[in-house]
C-alpha cells in the first residue's frame, strides 16, 4: 500500500507536483498517467525517497521509504532503466545491489532468467539495447521478491515480445498480492494492464478511479451521421437543427457530422423533423486514449506543432501558400467530443509558460 | 479534486489482501553496503587501470632509480626513496580513482538505483570510503615496499638510518591514500567528475606554484612560505626523509594538516548527502 498525501514538491518557481494525494492498493496493476512533464518521475522519486517533498509525504506501508527495514526486500522500483554504470557487466550491476539487502548471489542468476538477460549477463551493459537495458531495471526490481513495485515506464525500447511479457509479469505479481504502480504514457498499454488509474496533469491529481470509470466519466460515446451528398445545404441546416437540441455538432473531415451529447433514436427524429435523409448514422464508443486526451488536453506542457518549413524559405521569396488541411483535434478543442459529462476538472493552472524546462 | 476515491473491484484477489515473501527479511547493515562497494570498485576497468597506471609509476620509476643510485645514496635517507619519484605522478591516479569511485556513479545515474537500493545514504558513502581508503592504503604501501625491497638488494646498503624505511612505507601510503579520500569527498560534495578532478589538482598544484610568485612580495612572504611547506610534493617529500623545501624530514605536521582537512571535507560530504535530492 502506497499512500501520498498533500505531496508537493516545487523546484524554485516551477511546481513539478502540487498537493496530490492518493493511494495505491495492492491486489491490482495501477496505472499512473499524465502528459510528459506532469510530475510522475518526480512523484516516483519522492516515493522511494529521492526527493524530498517540499511538503506532505509518502509512505508505503505506513512507513517513509528511507525508514522501511532492509527496503529493496519490500519496495521493488524501475525508475531509469539507464540509471546504471555502462562499464559493469549485468551480473556484477545486480550483484552490487543485491549485497547491499544480504541477497545471495544465486537470486541474481535467478532474475537474470527471468529477464532472459543470462546470455549477456558478463557483458558490460554499455552494449545494451533500451530494451535489454529496461530488462536489466526490471531484474533490479525483482531481485528482493518484494511487495511493492514501482515501474516508470517499464515498456519503453520493449519489443512486441518484451510489451506482452511485461504486461502479463505486472498483472502476475498483481494477483500474488502485490501492490504494482506503473507510470506510462501509452493509453493502450494502460488499458490492458492496469485495473486502476490515477491520472495528474501539471503535477494535480485530475482522476482516481478504476479504467472502466475512467472511460465512462471522460470519454461519452459519439455518433457519426452524414447526409447525401446530393442535397447541398442538407448538411448545414440538420446541424443547426442538432444544435438547437442541444447537441454538440462538430464537422469531420469527410463531410459528416460528429454528434454527441444525444442518443442516437433522438438525432433521427431530428432529422426526420427537419426533413433530412440520413445516409449514415453509426454509434461511437470512446477509448481510453480519446478518454486521457480529452482529460489531460489543458494540462500539456509540450505541444507539437506542424513543421512548416518557414525557416527554409528564401525571405521574401514567397513560395506557394501551404493548403491548410484540418487537423483533427489540433486547433478544434472540443474535437474529442463532448464537454465533461461532470464539469468538475479542474482548471488546469496556467503555470508559467516560459519555464518549460524539465525540473531534472 | 472532488472525486471519490473508490475501491476498485479485485476479481480472485481478497481486498487488502498483502504479498509476503517466503525468504525472511533480515535487517542490512555496514556489512551489506562493504561488500556491494567492493563489487563496484572491482567490478569497473577503469579502477583496474587507474591502479595499474599507480603501480607501474611507482615501482616502475622506482625501479629505474634504485638501479640508477648507488649504496652511499641511503646514508642518511630511506631506500625507499625511489619511489618518491613515482608517488609525486601516482597520487593524482589514487585522487582521480578517489573522485571517480563517487562522481561515476552520479554521471551515469547509477547513484539513483544505488540510494533506492540503500536508503541509508551515509551507510553506502561510508562504504565507499572505507573500501577505497583500504584499496588505495593496500596498494600504495605495497608498491612502496615493493620499490624498497628491490632498492635494498640492487644497491649495497650500508646499515644507518636508511633501514628505518619502515615509517616511510606506512606514512607515505597514508599521505596518498588520504589524498585520495579527500577527492571522495570533494566528488561526493561536486558531484560531478571533472569538476571535482580539477579541485583536486588545484588543491594538489597550486601550493606548489603559487609559492615562487607570493615570495616576491614581503607582505605575502609568510603565506607563502607556509604554502612551500605544507604543498603536497613537498609534505610527501618530508615523509619520505628529504623535504624539498628546508631539507627536513619529518612530515607528520604536514600529515596531520591533510588529516584535518580530509576530515572537514568527509564530515562535508555527510551532511549534504542526506539534505540533497538525487
Amino acid at each position: 500500500m502506497i499512500e501520498a498525501t498533500g505531496l508537493t514538491k516545487r523546484y524554485g518557481a516551477k511546481t513539478a507536483v502540487h498537493d496530490l494525494s492518493f493511494q495505491v492498493r495492492p491486489g491490482t496493476v495501477t496505472g499512473f498517467l499524465g502528459p510528459n512533464g506532469s510530475g510522475k518521475s518526480t512523484t516516483m522519486r519522492m516515493i522511494v525517497g529521492l526527493d524530498e517533498p517540499t511538503s506532505g509525504h509518502v509512505t508505503i506501508g505506513g512507513l517513509p521509504y528511507r525508514r522501511v527495514p532492509n527496503a529493496p526486500r519490500q519496495v521493488g522500483a524501475l525508475l531509469d532503466a539507464k540509471a546504471v554504470h555502462g562499464g559493469r557487466s549485468a551480473r556484477n550491476h545486480l550483484l552490487c545491489l543485491a549485497q547491499l539487502s544480504g541477497i545471495p548471489a544465486r537470486r541474481v542468476d535467478e532474475v537474470l532468467g527471468v529477464v532472459g538477460l543470462q546470455d549477456v549477463a558478463r557483458h558490460r551493459s554499455k552494449g545494451f539495447s533500451l530494451g535489454m537495458g529496461q530488462r536489466l531495471g526490471i531484474a533490479a526490481a525483482l531481485l528482493g521478491d518484494p511487495q511493492v513495485l514501482l515501474f516508470d515506464e517499464p515498456v519503453n525500447g520493449l519489443d512486441p515480445e518484451g510489451i506482452l511479457w511485461v504486461r502479463t509479469l505486472m498483472k502476475s505479481l498483481a494477483a500474488e498480492g502485490r501492490t504494482v504502480f506503473v507510470s506510462s504514457h501509452l493509453m493502450s498499454e494502460m488499458a490492458l494492464t492496469a485495473e486502476h488509474l490515477i491520472v495528474i496533469g501539471r503535477g494535480r491529481l485530475m482522476a482516481d478511479m478504476s479504467v472502466r470509470e475512467f472511460i465512462a466519466a471522460n470519454a461519452a460515446g459519439f455518433a457519426r451521421v452524414r447526409v447525401p451528398d446530393t442535397e447541398p445545404g442538407s448538411r448545414e441546416k440538420l446541424a443547426a437543427a442538432l444544435a438547437e437540441e442541444g447537441g454538440q455538432v462538430l464537422p469531420e473531415p469527410d463531410g459528416a457530422l460528429r454528434v454527441a451529447g444525444l442518443p442516437l433514436p433522438r438525432i433521427s427524429d431530428v432529422a426526420h423533423t427537419a426533413g433530412v435523409r440520413l445516409w449514415e448514422l453509426s454509434p461511437h464508443q470512446a477509448s481510453l486514449e480519446e478518454a486521457y486526451m480529452r482529460l489531460t488536453q489543458g494540462a500539456v506542457d509540450y505541444r507539437s506543432t506542424d513543421d512548416r518549413r518557414a525557416g527554409l524559405h528564401e525571405e521574401g521569396a514567397q513560395g506557394p501558400e501551404p493548403f491548410p488541411v484540418p487537423q483533427p483535434g489540433a486547433d478544434q478543442p472540443g474535437w474529442y467530443a463532448p464537454p465533461p459529462p461532470r464539469q468538475e476538472r479542474p482548471a488546469a493552472p496556467d503555470l508559467s509558460k516560459s519555464d518549460t524546462e524539465d525540473p531534472r | 479534486m472532488t472525486t471519490p476515491t473508490q475501491q476498485p473491484e479485485q476479481p480472485g484477489a481478497l481486498p487488502g489482501a498483502m504479498y509476503t515473501s517466503p525468504i525472511p527479511v533480515r535487517p542490512t547493515h555496514l556489512g551489506h553496503a562493504l561488500a556491494s562497494e567492493w563489487t563496484k570498485i572491482r567490478s569497473v576497468r577503469s579502477t583496474v587501470w587507474t591502479l595499474c597506471v599507480f603501480v607501474a609509476l611507482v615501482v616502475g620509476i622506482g625501479l629505474l632509480v634504485g638501479w640508477k643510485t648507488s649504496g652511499e645514496t641511503y646514508t642518511d635517507v630511506p631506500y625507499t626513496i625511489p619511489a618518491l619519484f613515482g608517488l609525486m605522478l601516482g597520487q593524482i591516479c589514487l585522487i582521480t580513482l578517489g573522485v571517480l569511485v563517487v562522481t561515476s556513479e552520479y554521471g551515469t545515474g547509477m547513484i539513483r538505483t544505488t540510494f533506492t537500493a540503500a536508503p541509508q545514504r551515509h551507510r553506502v558513502l561510508a562504504a565507499k570510503f572505507l573500501v577505497f581508503f583500504a584499496l588505495a592504503y593496500t596498494v600504495s604501501a605495497v608498491s612502496i615496499t615493493v620499490v624498497g625491497l628491490a632498492t635494498a638488494a640492487i644497491n649495497e646498503i650500508p646499515s644507518g638510518p636508511g633501514e628505518n624505511w619502515g615509517t616511510s612505507v606506512l606514512l607515505g601510503s597514508l599521505y596518498v591514500s588520504l589524498l585520495g579520500v579527500l577527492g571522495l569527498a570533494v566528488g561526493s560534495m561536486l558531484r560531478h567528475s571533472a569538476g571535482a578532478i580539477t579541485a583536486m589538482l588545484g588543491v594538489v598544484l597550486v601550493p606548489a606554484i603559487m609559492p615562487a610568485f607570493l615570495m616576491i612580495s614581503p607582505a605575502l612572504r609568510g603565506i607563502g612560505e607556509t604554502m612551500l611547506e605544507y604543498n603536497a610534493p613537498n609534505s610527501l617529500s618530508a615523509l619520505f626523509g628529504t623535504a624539498m623545501y628546508d631539507g627536513q624530514a619529518g612530515g607528520v605536521p604536514q600529515l596531520l594538516a591533510l588529516l584535518g582537512i580530509t576530515l572537514v571535507a568527509v564530515a562535508g560530504a555527510f551532511a549534504l548527502l542526506e539534505k540533497r535530492d538525487v
